[in-house]
């Protein structure tokens, strides 16, 4: 094995590739070449370092450096001061953990510094397309661990655990395995729900793109704890660079013998199939799931039964996010009594979060539960762009709860968020500032829905069209009073009476706006005045107010 | 495993036509190998976004327009891309090189306003990068 | 040993047995919760969000129709949430529909709106949305999507129970499709024109074409000789449009009204019913003397037809090559009855009455006709003439009976049955078993073939001659039945093949509604007449006699196979997507 003195890691993940981090990659491994150093100098893809959102990223270890944004001609200077002459050229980096070197602003430092990276704990670490490398980072120990004490403790350490559900209902995981382990047929499945659609969340990605080993790894101890010999994961179909670093890691973890006929002499055996999406939020739903890998319109089914008794082709399914398999592992290895560590009771361990909107650091983070919103808002996101005021926050997706300032030093955990009536959710945290409009936000959430109903039940299909034409209305500056109304019982019909959770979590936000910020909306039909200056009024008398 | 399901074929069968779309006498010979209806077979590839029953062009542009990129300014990409290709959402370039077509989310939402091209993300977008980025899959550079 | 479960409804304390759904508990105890979109084996797939209660401990509210009772239940039927919610969802339903009942065909027997009545609906407060979709008036079946409430019943019937496949949901969210896929008609689909799926939609978003003012025209027209024929079926079900009750048996009324209507001649197709089998009966002793091809497969039911074409053309050689009694009647009308009366074929108006949307379909096909012009020049449904008879003040239960016109108006037992599952069977046998015996049959009564259920099989005894014989209603049944024949699990000799559920007297023409309990008292009407009749065998008919003597000749001759037979064509069912697209 070759010894390299040092690493240069370059994030490629898809929105990196998207700002050309293959072109800086390549770019890097000619300077090496040309200054001699490629033999010494070891430069590898990686997953998101989380400093996408401002450009392409690079890590040089050991020295525990990111240099961000690197653009083309950033390069050869990097190369030649640092890694021929070892003097870290300040100006463009991000340091981690060394104290000694000043930077103007240590962002990463603070980044990284408030997060547990557990879940992230490779991301950005390793190359994603190496299952050496994952193993080299404890990969598999968990299911040689597994093997070695039986499925029984598994499905127990993973109770004891407490592991919810982290795609947003937040069941307990190791009760949801519990039915399936119980239930008897000659069939098991375990599906991996990586439909990731929910607007604001991309949290999944980070893992598939980044550390997909990871998720493989969940999904065989899911199987093993509860009987199944067979997984699918179902991925949306627009996340390619997802399906094709998925795709290499189950060929490898086959060649390896992590997957297949008895596993490392085990005799369990299980195997792993990608089923693509294709463009359908409510295939997130886990029984229109179901019925998509069927091949099938992804329209939901009823419940009971419920699929850990009853689910794919009629048979025991367990249905596990991304996120809450990506648990799994480090459950097994460290313990429960380790995972209890971390969060607050009714809430353990850690969350993905995406953070976006009018933050200044906008990226995937990992936090421990219990944490106040507005800490993170302002020590992980950098509080708000421009010194803006707070108007909002929209947590847990567009399916989620609308937060108001008041409530903003929430901590963010399942109890603590049902006090106010709110979840976690998805984990998706939109931070709105004052310059924006509450009912043009409601429209694009109305026409969200509108787009994604699948049509089977009449007051979803209905009432979704309806919801958006009420709003559009209203942001046009035809609306009246009595729209509220309308909005209001449509909303509470649509909550009690839609066949599936996409009907009965639609109308939240809006409904709940319709309460928290009634003076906007009144202002909007009163007065025909948009104070963000967002909506456009047709029929307008004045000149004055246009945007 | 069960093999391949009716999903499954249907983006082989897309992926492979070079112009993006589900042929009706190919749905009616997938509708015999899966031992069901022409008719169900439509059912499932309507119902999808990704799949389309019409010939598109080349190159699939999917433009995000959920509340992320919405917050961005996304509406301005929407009406840039509108103008540089001059089709509306659902139609095809004359060159038939570009089909344009909304998205819900497309999972980036941190470098809002984005878009897809085929498999290419893009992210951060401004409205001068639009005729680029254009210009440049025209020319298969990307 | 079913397990009982406890459950509070409104309070009050229940048990039932463990897997009944709310709304069937309900119903056992009076409660009669309301639904639009469910109907028991065909819809149950809690679409409409009408049918829902209560229950403790839920934070939605769930459809009784789906949701079977456990142990410890508690429900409440009649809150103001439940009631407003029930209502919200007709208002929903009403703001996605095009609101036109006094003109509309299903004014006063739709669901929806029977339903708006009941629930209290004053207004729809939510803003009107009109339909995406055009209407699908190419055929005998035709679509008004304005009018859908997509509660898939139609889907359901065509794949579930007909297993045509012609229809389809597609699309998704408010622009949801339902009809024929890739933006074809009816007519270029599948579809066998059934019309099983008009019977089960609950508002008029499918229905039939209305020839009714070819009708009035054609009466009014002082150069045409305007006649009418009614189908078995008729005489049991027509009286249900005008109040009386299932299985009344209204021949008479039925004569008369169509007198005052001014047709000149009232004939009766139970006639040519009696003709078809003495052509038929001697078809099926020819093959089974002669080594043909068996089984063979009746051939009085279009939709069986056109299915038989499209899904198993390789049966078309046992079809048997007669016409149906609808098609026989118009040959019969413009040749021998236009002769013997002197007036030119060409002047002569023949409608037909049936209970059958594909007779529509039937009359047009252009292989059919033998005169030389057009033997049926329209198909009038169970549901149109009612519409004419009410149009022209004519106060149908009050009338006094009227009779048929001869020679084309008198009938055997053996005719009046052809409008249920097994009639033609039935009646078929009465003169094969007297046609290759030599004697007179006795128990002309085989109840075997009787009955609603999807195939029956009856061995029949036939002078030592151990004859066997199925029955099927519903193509669903059908094609079953043929896939046995296939894999040579059945070895039959005959085929009576129905495509409605229960025969004619469920077909896509007759009254809605129509279920089970009703198809059993219009079936009981037709076989209590038939019991009455004092010729109860076809050959027997002295006017079938008569026109043999007169006309045709021999049985199965010449004359009679060019009047009387037909051929088939196979045909594709998707032809329309077989062709390659070129520049689409």
């Amino acid at each position: 094995m070759k010894m390299y003195r040092s690493h240069i890691l370059v994030a490629e993940d898809s929105k990196s590739l998207s700002k050309g981090a293959k072109e800086i990659e390549e770019l890097i491994s000619k300077e090496l070449r040309a200054l001699g150093l490629d033999e010494e100098v070891l430069v590898a893809p990686t997953g998101s370092l989380g400093f996408e959102d401002i450009g392409v990223a690079i890590a040089v270890y050991p020295d525990g450096v990111i240099y961000a944004p690197v653009t083309q001609n950033d390069v050869p200077r990097i190369i030649k001061e640092h890694l021929l002459k070892g003097r870290i050229v300040k100006e463009l980096a991000h340091e981690i953990g060394k104290k000694d070197v000043t930077v103007t602003e240590s962002r990463a430092e603070r980044v990284l510094s408030i997060q547990e990276r557990v879940l992230l704990k490779r991301v950005g670490v390793i190359n994603p397309e190496s299952i050496e490398e994952y193993i080299a980072e404890d990969g598999y120990l968990a299911l040689e661990k597994a093997i070695e004490k039986g499925p029984q403790w598994v499905l127990e350490e993973v109770k004891a655990s407490e592991l919810r559900g982290r795609g947003g209902a937040g069941f307990p995981t190791g009760k949801k395995w519990e039915f399936t382990a119980k239930a008897k047929s000659d069939v098991k499945y375990v599906i991996c729900n990586a439909d990731e659609g929910e607007p604001g969340t991309f949290k999944d990605r980070v893992i598939m793109e980044g550390d997909p080993h990871l998720l493989i790894e969940g999904m065989i101890l899911a199987g093993f704890a509860t009987g199944a010999n067979y997984g699918y994961i179902y991925i949306r179909g627009e996340y390619d660079l997802s399906i094709r670093r998925l795709q290499k890691a189950i060929d490898q973890a086959r060649s390896y013998g992590f997957l297949g006929e008895n596993i490392l002499g085990s005799g369990f055996s299980f195997d792993i199939e990608i089923k693509k999406g294709a463009g359908a939020y409510i295939c997130g739903e886990e029984t229109a799931l179901i019925e998509s890998i069927e091949g099938k319109r992804g329209e939901p089914r009823k419940k009971p039964p419920y699929p850990p008794t009853c689910g794919l082709w009629g048979k025991p399914t367990v249905i596990n996010n991304v996120e809450t398999l990506a648990n799994v592992p480090p459950i097994v290895v460290n313990g429960a009594e380790w995972f209890k560590k971390f969060g607050v009771p009714g809430s353990y361990g850690t969350k993905l979060f995406s953070l976006m909107g009018d933050v200044n650091y906008k990226g995937v983070i990992e936090i421990p539960f219990g944490v106040k919103l507005s800490s993170i808002i302002n020590d992980v996101g950098f509080g708000i762009k421009g010194g803006k005021k707070l108007k909002g926050v929209i947590l847990g997706g567009v399916s989620g709860s609308l937060i108001t300032p008041n409530e903003i030093d929430t901590p963010v955990d399942f109890n603590s968020l049902a006090l106010i009536e709110a979840g976690p959710g998805s984990g998706s945290i939109v931070v709105l500032s004052e310059d924006r409009c509450i009912v043009d936000i409601a429209k694009n959430i109305a026409y969200f829905f509108r787009h994604e109903s699948c049509g089977k039940c009449t007051p979803c299909r209905v009432g979704t069209e309806e919801m958006y034409k009420i709003i559009d209305s209203i942001s046009k500056g035809f609306g009246e009073v009595k729209d509220l109304e309308r909005l209001d019982k449509l909303s509470t019909s649509m909550k009690l009476t839609s066949f599936c959770g996409l009907g009965q979590t639609a109308p939240n936000i809006i409904q709940q706006s319709l309460r928290k910020f009634r003076e906007e909306w009144l202002e909007h039909i009163n007065e025909r005045k948009c104070s963000a200056n967002v909506c456009e009024f047709e029929e307008i008398m004045e000149e004055v107010t246009n945007e | 495993m069960k093999g391949k399901s009716l999903i499954d074929v249907l983006h082989e069968i897309q992926e492979s036509n070079p112009e993006n779309y589900v042929p009706e006498n190919l749905a009616k010979k997938v509708a015999d190998t899966f031992k069901t209806s022409p008719a169900k077979v439509y059912g499932v590839v309507t119902f999808y976004t990704m799949f389309s029953i019409k010939p598109r062009g080349k190159h699939i542009i999917r433009v995000c327009r959920s509340l992320s990129c919405h917050l961005a300014d996304g509406e301005k990409i929407v009406k840039k891309l509108k103008e540089e290709l001059g089709v509306d959402f659902g139609e095809t370039t004359e060159d038939k090189e570009f089909t344009l077509e909304e998205s819900s989310c497309l999972g980036m939402c941190s470098i809002a306003p984005s878009m897809m091209i085929d498999d290419v993300p893009f992210g951060n977008l401004k409205e001068e990068d639009i005729p680029v980025i254009l210009k440049k899959v025209r020319e298969g550079v990307l | 040993m079913s397990d009982l479960v406890n459950v509070k409804i409104d309070g009050r304390p229940y048990q039932f047995e463990k897997g009944t759904t709310i709304l069937k508990a309900c119903k056992s105890i009076g409660i009669e919760i309301p639904t639009l979109c469910y109907l028991e084996g065909i819809a149950e797939e809690g679409s409409c969000g009408v049918c829902v209660v209560e229950v403790k401990g839920s934070r939605t509210l769930q459809r009784s129709c789906i949701t079977e009772v456990t142990e410890g239940m508690e429900i409440i039927t009649n809150s103001p949430v439940v009631r407003e919610a029930r209502k919200t969802n007709i208002e929903l339903a009403l703001a996605h529909h095009d609101i036109t009942c006094p003109t509309c065909v299903r004014d006063d027997n739709c669901e929806l709106q029977t339903l708006a009545r009941r629930l209290g609906v004053k207004e729809v407060p939510f803003d009107k949305i009109g339909s995406f979709y055009e209407k699908d008036l190419g055929g005998p079946v035709i679509r008004d999507p304005s009018k859908c409430v997509y509660c898939r019943r139609c889907v359901s019937v065509c794949e579930n129970i007909q297993n045509v496949n012609a229809l389809t949901v597609a699309k998704r969210g408010i622009k949801t499709y339902i009809g024929a896929p890739f933006d074809l008609r009816l007519v270029d689909s599948p579809c066998v024109n059934c019309g099983q799926c008009i019977m089960n939609c609950p508002t008029g978003a499918l229905s039939e074409r209305d020839d009714t003012d070819k009708v009035w025209e054609a009466l009014s027209d002082t150069e045409k000789y305007v006649v009418v024929s009614t189908a078995p079926a008729i005489r049991a079900s027509l009286g249900e449009l005008f109040g009386l009750p299932a299985g009344t048996f209204v021949r008479g009324k039925v004569a008369r009204a169509l007198r005052l209507l001014g047709f000149k001649k009232i004939f009766d197709t139970n006639f040519t019913a009696d003709l078809t089998i003495v052509e038929e009966a001697h078809e099926l002793i020819e093959r089974v003397k002669n080594n043909g091809v068996l089984p063979m497969t009746t051939s009085c039911c279009p939709g069986w037809i056109k299915y038989l074409e499209e899904y198993y053309p390789e049966f078309i050689p046992n079809v048997s090559s007669c016409k149906s009694p609808q098609q026989m009647m118009g040959a019969i009308v413009k040749t021998y009855f236009a002769e013997k009366m002197g007036i030119p074929k060409e002047k002569i108006f023949h409608v037909s009455i049936m209970p059958c949307t594909a007779k529509k379909y039937e009359a047009d096909r252009p292989e059919i006709d033998a005169s030389g012009v057009k033997d049926v020049d329209a198909v009038l449904t169970t549901r149109e003439i009612a519409r004419m008879i009410k149009e022209a003040g004519i106060d149908f239960v009050n009338l006094d009976d009227s009779d048929y016109d001869l020679p084309l108006g008198e009938y055997s037992g053996a005719a009046t049955i052809f409008g249920a599952t097994g009639g033609v069977m039935e009646a078929a046998l009465r003169t094969a078993y007297e046609m290759l015996t030599g004697e007179t049959l006795e128990a002309v009564d085989f109840v075997e073939v009787r009955g609603l259920e999807g195939i029956k099989v009856s061995d029949v005894n036939i002078d030592g001659v151990n004859i066997r014989v199925a029955v099927a209603n519903s193509l669903g049944s059908a094609s079953k039945l043929l896939e046995k024949v296939k894999a040579h699990e059945e070895n039959v000799h005959f085929i009576e093949v129905m495509a409605c559920p229960g025969g004619c007297i469920g077909g896509g023409g007759q009254p809605i509604p129509t279920n089970d309990e009703i198809r059993l008292k219009r079936i009981q009407a037709l076989y209590k007449d038939d019991s009455e009749r004092k010729i109860r065998k076809s050959h027997e008919n002295p006017y079938i006699k008569q026109l043999y003597e007169e006309y045709l000749g021999e049985v199965g001759g010449p004359k009679a196979h060019h009047l009387l037979h037909t051929h088939y064509t196979p045909r594709s069912p998707w032809e329309a997507l077989e062709k390659v697209s070129l520049n689409k």
